[in-house]
């Protein structure tokens, strides 16, 4: 059970069931669970979407895409059934805030897909948590339970005369099934292998049916939207970037945790007030914002406002809302080898500018912190990244792309510091052939 | 081949979930491989007899996915997270103490069966990092004095 943190600048709105018991069924009534349901029951598919659409939520798993939109390209008639799928293979290094929702508000993930399957005229819902998270799923099988026992899920919901049924299904360990297209293969009980775009999901997904896939948290935020409005939710943020989001701070602060500020929320605040600062004193050297595939900013950039347009103005993206903080005793070589090596192991292997790409930048990168680098190594690894850029049928060959090139724009010296068999200068002696030791 | 009744009624009200068979297939293979250790060739055989499927497309399907095997692991299997928010706050040294103590090295397994060790990828604990998976169990916000305790609480339960 992961630790629960507070702050006085946080709105609480997804957390606000957090640590309240809410994982039971009467709690979570009492908290006024379920009602927002019943409310979409009562309302116009297309003034669901509507809702949805000008509250300005956006696709919290890290593409930012309106919420509300992505539903709208579901079409109305399908002679295929449509289907609901709530990505919870959470698994971007820096991310672990669609753990808190399902450990502690389930029921709001439930209620979010039963929304969605009303705006779109589907009538079933997966739940898809990845594999790792065993003890979530257990709680998550019995919150679909108690929903069923209570006639909130199945036959005649809420006597309102839709059916709904809702089922959650596990992963088995890979990050490449958090991409839409892969997790409907997994879905399938394939590898999990991306599918050629168009057709989208939206037209063409799941066994050949219309399907709307959003993130955990996107999902159980559709509730709040509904209850509250979109006017209201949409105000909480900046222009076009509704409501809230959990931010995962993680790395060298003195209180890392998951925290739910407002888009727009401010980075360098959230460094140095909400997550409490660098520890024993030591400066801020540069900050991941939204997981590990987004470009690193250095110390000088991060006095900008956490929303995805702010970010992309800034030349990274707000991403997952994992907050990784690197203080001045991080070698970046380093840094960027674990995480090419991430993407080198998640890489499945179907397109040859990714499966080839992430090798060769593990194998410089291995090299170059070993002391073995050559100066022509530098642009060559960058010109590499370049040309994985939009080269793969699914994002995680820019994934491994972006930030590879960004840590080599931003931090170039700490590069040249390692070269003519220079020994890392951030370790201490002895300390990178161990490294070596630990590579896949 | 038998596996509990749990797992049997969790599969047969599986199937009714989607409109295909294989549908069950990833979560299906895990439950089984808990409850067999490992997935073997007799497990590998049931499950694609059962769900209209060769053995080599299950076993295509088992090779694309970390957390299964078709080898034995330790009874505990420690899964070590080294990814970035991990490596920030120490766990190499995590890994390091883990090898010392157990002196098997990443996908060994002790003599005595009782733990396998594996650097893994994030498990989405890292605003408690560094962190470590025995299984299924998460425990966080590690140091090596804190792991040493963690081991030597699964070796007491091992024992038992």
């Amino acid at each position: 059970m992961a630790d629960l943190v507070s702050h006085p600048d946080e709105v609480k709105i997804v957390s606000k069931r957090f640590g309240k018991g809410a994982t039971g069924i009467d709690r979570y009534l009492e908290l006024d669970g379920y009602k927002a349901v019943q409310k979409a029951l009562g309302m116009q598919a297309d003034a669901i979407i509507n809702e949805v659409k000008n509250s300005g939520l956006r696709g919290r798993g890290g593409a930012g895409f309106n919420t509300g939109i992505k539903w709208s390209f579901v079409p109305k008639q399908s002679a295929k059934p449509k289907y609901v799928l709530c990505n919870g293979d959470e698994s971007e290094p820096g991310t672990c805030k669609d753990r808190l929702i399902f450990e502690h508000d389930p029921h709001a993930v439930i209620e979010g897909v039963v929304i969605a399957g009303i705006a779109v005229g589907s009538h079933t819902g997966y739940i898809y948590i990845r594999g790792e998270y065993r003890y979530l799923s257990n709680i998550m099988q019995q919150a679909i339970k108690d929903a069923y026992a209570r006639g909130f899920l199945g036959k005649n919901i809420f006597g309102s005369g839709y059916d709904f049924d809702v089922y959650w299904h596990g992963g088995a360990g890979a990050y490449e099934v958090g991409e839409e297209s892969a997790l409907m293969e997994s879905l399938e009980g394939k590898r999990g292998i991306p599918r050629i775009r168009p057709p989208f999901p939206a037209v063409v997904g799941l066994w050949g049916g219309p399907t709307v896939i959003n993130n955990a948290e996107t999902l159980a935020s559709v509730p709040h939207v509904i209850l509250g409005g979109a006017e209201w939710y949409a105000s909480l943020g900046p222009a076009k970037n509704g409501g809230t989001r959990l931010f995962c701070l993680s790395g060298h602060l003195n209180r890392p945790g998951v925290y739910e500020l407002p888009m727009g929320y401010n980075l360098k605040k959230m460094i140095h007030e909400v997550g409490g600062g660098i520890p024993d004193g030591r400066n801020l050297k540069a900050v991941v914002p939204g997981g590990s595939s987004t470009p690193v900013l250095t110390a000088d950039e991060i006095d900008v406002a956490m929303d995805f347009d702010s970010m992309m103005k800034a030349g990274s993206m707000l991403g997952s809302g994992g907050v990784v903080v690197l203080d001045e005793t991080t070698c970046i070589v380093k840094f960027a080898l674990r995480t090419i090596k991430f993407y080198q192991h998640e890489s499945c292997g179907w397109c040859i500018p990714c499966r080839e790409g992430t090798d060769w930048l593990k194998k410089t990168l291995t090299r170059f912190h070993a002391g073995g680098g050559l100066k022509k190594d530098i642009d060559n690894m960058y010109y590499l990244s370049e040309n994985m850029l939009g080269r793969t049928f699914c994002p995680l060959g820019d994934a491994a792309a972006m930030p590879t090139m960004a840590f080599i724009k931003k931090f170039r010296k700490e590069f040249e510091d390692h070269l003519e068999g220079r020994p890392c200068p951030f370790e201490k002696e002895g300390a990178v052939e161990q490294l070596a030791v630990l590579s896949h | 081949m038998r596996f509990s009744d749990q797992f049997e009624s969790r599969f047969s009200e599986m199937l009714t979930h989607y409109p295909t068979k294989r549908s069950v297939l990833v979560p299906t293979l895990l439950y089984a491989q808990d409850e067999v250790g490992h997935l073997s060739a007799e497990l590998i055989a049931e499950l694609a007899q059962r769900l209209d499927l060769t053995e080599l497309e299950v076993r295509n399907v088992i090779s694309y996915y970390s957390m299964l095997t078709t080898k034995p692991r330790g009874k505990y299997n420690l899964q070590v997270c080294t990814n970035i928010s991990c490596m920030l706050r120490g766990a190499e040294e995590i890994f390091d103490r883990c090898r010392q103590r157990l002196d098997i090295a990443h996908k060994g397994t002790t003599a005595d069966g009782l733990f396998s060790l594996e650097e893994v990828e994030c498990i989405g604990a890292c605003s408690w990092a560094p962190a470590v998976q025995v299984n299924y169990e998460f425990h966080e916000n590690l140091t090596p004095e804190k792991m040493d305790r963690v081991l030597d609480e699964y070796k007491n339960r091992g024992m038992q």
